[in-house]
């Protein structure tokens, strides 16, 4: 192990965490032992132990996790292994371990497994890995050990109900400067505020507002353009997003989803559409209903590929002239893997793109960006770690030529934005959205006549 | 020890109420080991609503037939081995001709029986399995990482009764009547373990295929193998 620890540390600098070094220093083996057998308690151990005594240790899944292949198939990265590292000692022991235990245990459950679930396909036993991790990270999150930045998010969500301590004034103002803002790009825009019973509320994540509000401008146009009744709430709720769902907080994470459902409802929207983001996704259609006893969200909730496919096949927004650069499309797996969304993805690609290469292997067989699960919320300490294990991603954008990758999910947008500067790749990055907006037939009706100077 | 494992008492005692024994605490001990866990599984709350019958199927079905999952198709060697292993490790004993003499004489039921050079081949097969298996656990470094000594320790369990059963067929090594003791009291350690240790995949392998198969089927729409 020290012989690992030592490699680790030359590759990628020894990592000092607030969240994680410093709490550690309060537990001791007794206080440890008492906290996890009272969360194995509350939460159930069946899946758990199920899983871990059906395991037959046999490795199948390594070769399924982008860390496993992109540190060179070193076996502390293995999915299994990442189990064998935290889950099966705490249940061996009867959750009496080291604090040292629970600093290494945070380490690889927030920062070295995504959640994924790839290794799940590849499991012959189909074992929830991913559960598994999420199981760890609960656990240090009632521990008290859970990456600094990471918490600070989670913090942010339970003080604000969004993700980027985002105030409603802010909120509201970002919504009537982006209206007033596409005023450049069609007529009489209206991004409607709090409308009662619109056929769609669309909903962002935090970081929209707080620094990518052009977004939200795109995302009207073609509102707009398609003739959509749509609304944003003025309220919290607003925000889709869900940080403390990764952070083990699943108590923020039902009061945030609460809150979420909740405005939808208030505004008797028809139904959620959701920005292009992947983890506020699986938090309202797959792990957040679940917590709050839901068996599917309240509302119908669907994603903006989806949503673009819909317009797209309906005829809803029309394509002046096709995006002439070639495009790869990354698919990232909360709405792939989890939602089954890959041949909707492509339509709308070939649907708005001229020359479309897929990566290989793609559609839910796809490696996952390594941004995601919460890992790239841990902040830029964690970064060189995070752009190392995941080689396996720039070789397999590489390999496809395109400049363009299309990322439908802020974490893979920015995830692999930092692969591309790692490895020095001269790609770039960009939602559907940013390329919709610049193809889309603008109506007469909202065409802006010439400017005055 | 020879004379002791020869004696007639010790034959009547493996032969007999250990026998009892053996398929008591195995059929008993599976039950509730079954039992448990499906009731743990209940108390989730987040399992059963989202079971599929179709999708558990679906799944099942992908992940038994040889090369039917992608992940099978990466490792053909893998594949062939396990497959192989797991049919003869599971049928060879139900069909074995002597063995079917043994409920035979014991109850008056008999089946359909494998020749006894297939059963041969198939005994074979079984134990250099496991020597593979043993090979790939300490070669692999993704197995050995992973691996305790209770894996070693499963693996000798499958092998041993093997061994011994081709050992004493062939009568090689120890007298027929040591060999064919030592072949049963392995047999039965075999099945006494199945509930009561890792080899419960034999059971819980299904269940947990199934949920998987369920929730990538029904709930995220994608497949699972």
């Amino acid at each position: 192990m020290a012989v690992a620890e030592k490699k680790r540390e030359e590759k990628w600098g020894k990592i000092i965490d607030a969240g994680l070094d410093e709490p550690i220093k309060k537990l001791t083996p007794e206080k440890i032992e008492k906290v996890i057998n009272k969360a194995l308690a509350v939460m159930g151990s069946g899946r758990l132990k199920t899983f871990v005594e059906t395991c037959i240790h046999c490795g199948l899944c390594s070769e399924a996790c982008h860390t496993y292949l992109s540190n060179d198939r070193d076996p502390t990265f293995s999915p299994v292994a990442k189990v064998r590292q935290t889950m099966w000692p705490i249940l061996k022991n009867k959750g009496r371990v080291s604090p040292e235990f629970i600093r290494r245990a945070a380490e690889i459950a927030y920062t070295e497994c995504n959640m994924c679930k790839r290794c799940s396909m590849y499991c012959p036993f189909g074992i929830d890995m991913a559960y598994i991790m999420l199981s760890v990270r609960r656990i240090c999150h009632l521990l008290g050990v859970t990456p600094l930045y990471l918490q600070d998010t989670a913090h942010s969500h339970s003080v604000t109900m969004n993700q980027m301590w985002v105030k409603q004034d802010d909120w509201i103002d970002t919504i009537q400067w982006q209206e007033e803002e596409i005023r450049a790009e069609i007529k009489n825009p209206r991004i409607p505020i709090d409308k009662e019973g619109a056929d769609i509320m669309y909903s962002v994540i935090g970081p929209e507002p707080k620094f990518q509000a052009q977004l939200m401008g795109q995302v009207a146009i073609i509102m707009n353009v398609a003739g959509i009744n749509w609304t944003y709430p003025s309220f919290d709720g607003w925000d889709n997003s869900d940080m403390a769902m990764y952070s083990g907080d699943h108590e923020i994470m039902g009061r945030v989803k609460r809150a979420h459902f909740e405005a939808a409802l208030r505004l008797k929207a028809k139904k959620i559409v959701m920005g292009e983001c992947g983890h506020a996704f699986r938090s309202i259609y797959d792990v957040g209903n679940r917590w709050l006893g839901l068996k599917m969200p309240p509302v119908p909730v669907i994603h903006a590929i989806q949503f673009y496919y819909e317009l797209l096949r309906e005829g809803r927004i029309k394509i002046v002239k096709k995006f002439k650069e070639p495009v790869t499309l990354h698919d990232p797996c909360n709405v792939i893997r989890g939602r089954g969304l890959g041949e909707m993805a492509r339509y709308v690609t070939n649907a708005i793109c001229e020359d479309f290469r897929e990566m290989q292997p793609n559609k839910e067989y796809n490696f996952c960006c390594n941004a995601g699960g919460g890992v790239i919320n841990c902040g830029p300490i964690w970064t060189k770690k995070r752009q190392i294990s995941n080689r396996v991603k720039a070789e397999q954008m590489k390999a496809t030529g395109a400049p363009i990758v299309i990322t439908p999910c802020h974490n893979c947008h920015s995830g692999i934005e930092d692969i591309i500067k790692y490895y020095k790749l001269g790609m770039h990055t960009k939602f559907f959205s940013e390329i919709l907006v610049e193809i889309i037939e603008i109506p007469e009706k909202f065409k802006v006549g010439e400017k005055k100077d | 020890m020879l004379e002791f494992l020869m004696s007639p008492a010790v034959y009547k005692f493996v032969r007999g109420p250990l026998v009892w024994v053996t398929f008591l605490v195995f059929i008993g001990g599976s039950i509730y080991r079954l039992y448990t866990m499906i009731s743990s599984a209940k108390k989730e709350k987040v399992v059963f609503p989202y079971m599929s019958l179709k999708y558990s199927m679906r799944s099942i079905l992908h992940w038994i037939i040889p090369f039917g999952s992608v992940n099978w198709r990466r490792h053909p060697v893998i594949t062939i081995v396990t497959f192989l292993f797991h049919i003869c490790l599971v049928f060879t004993p139900i069909f074995l001709l002597s063995h079917n003499i043994l409920w035979y004489e014991s109850w008056g039921i008999s089946w359909w029986t494998l020749p006894e050079g297939l059963a041969d081949v198939m005994t074979l097969i079984v134990v250099f399995s496991c020597v593979f298996f043993l090979f790939r656990r300490i070669i692999a470094s993704e197995v050995r990482f992973v691996t305790y000594p209770s894996d070693f320790l499963i693996l000798a369990i499958a092998f041993l009764p093997f061994f011994t059963g081709f050992l004493a067929y062939h009568q090689l090594l120890l007298p027929n009547r040591a060999m064919t003791i030592l072949h049963i009291l392995f047999g039965e350690a075999m099945l006494i373990a199945i509930p009561f240790s890792r080899i419960i995949h034999m059971l819980f392998g299904w269940f947990t295929r199934a949920y998987t198969g369920s929730e990538f089927g029904q709930v995220r729409h994608v497949k699972d193998y």
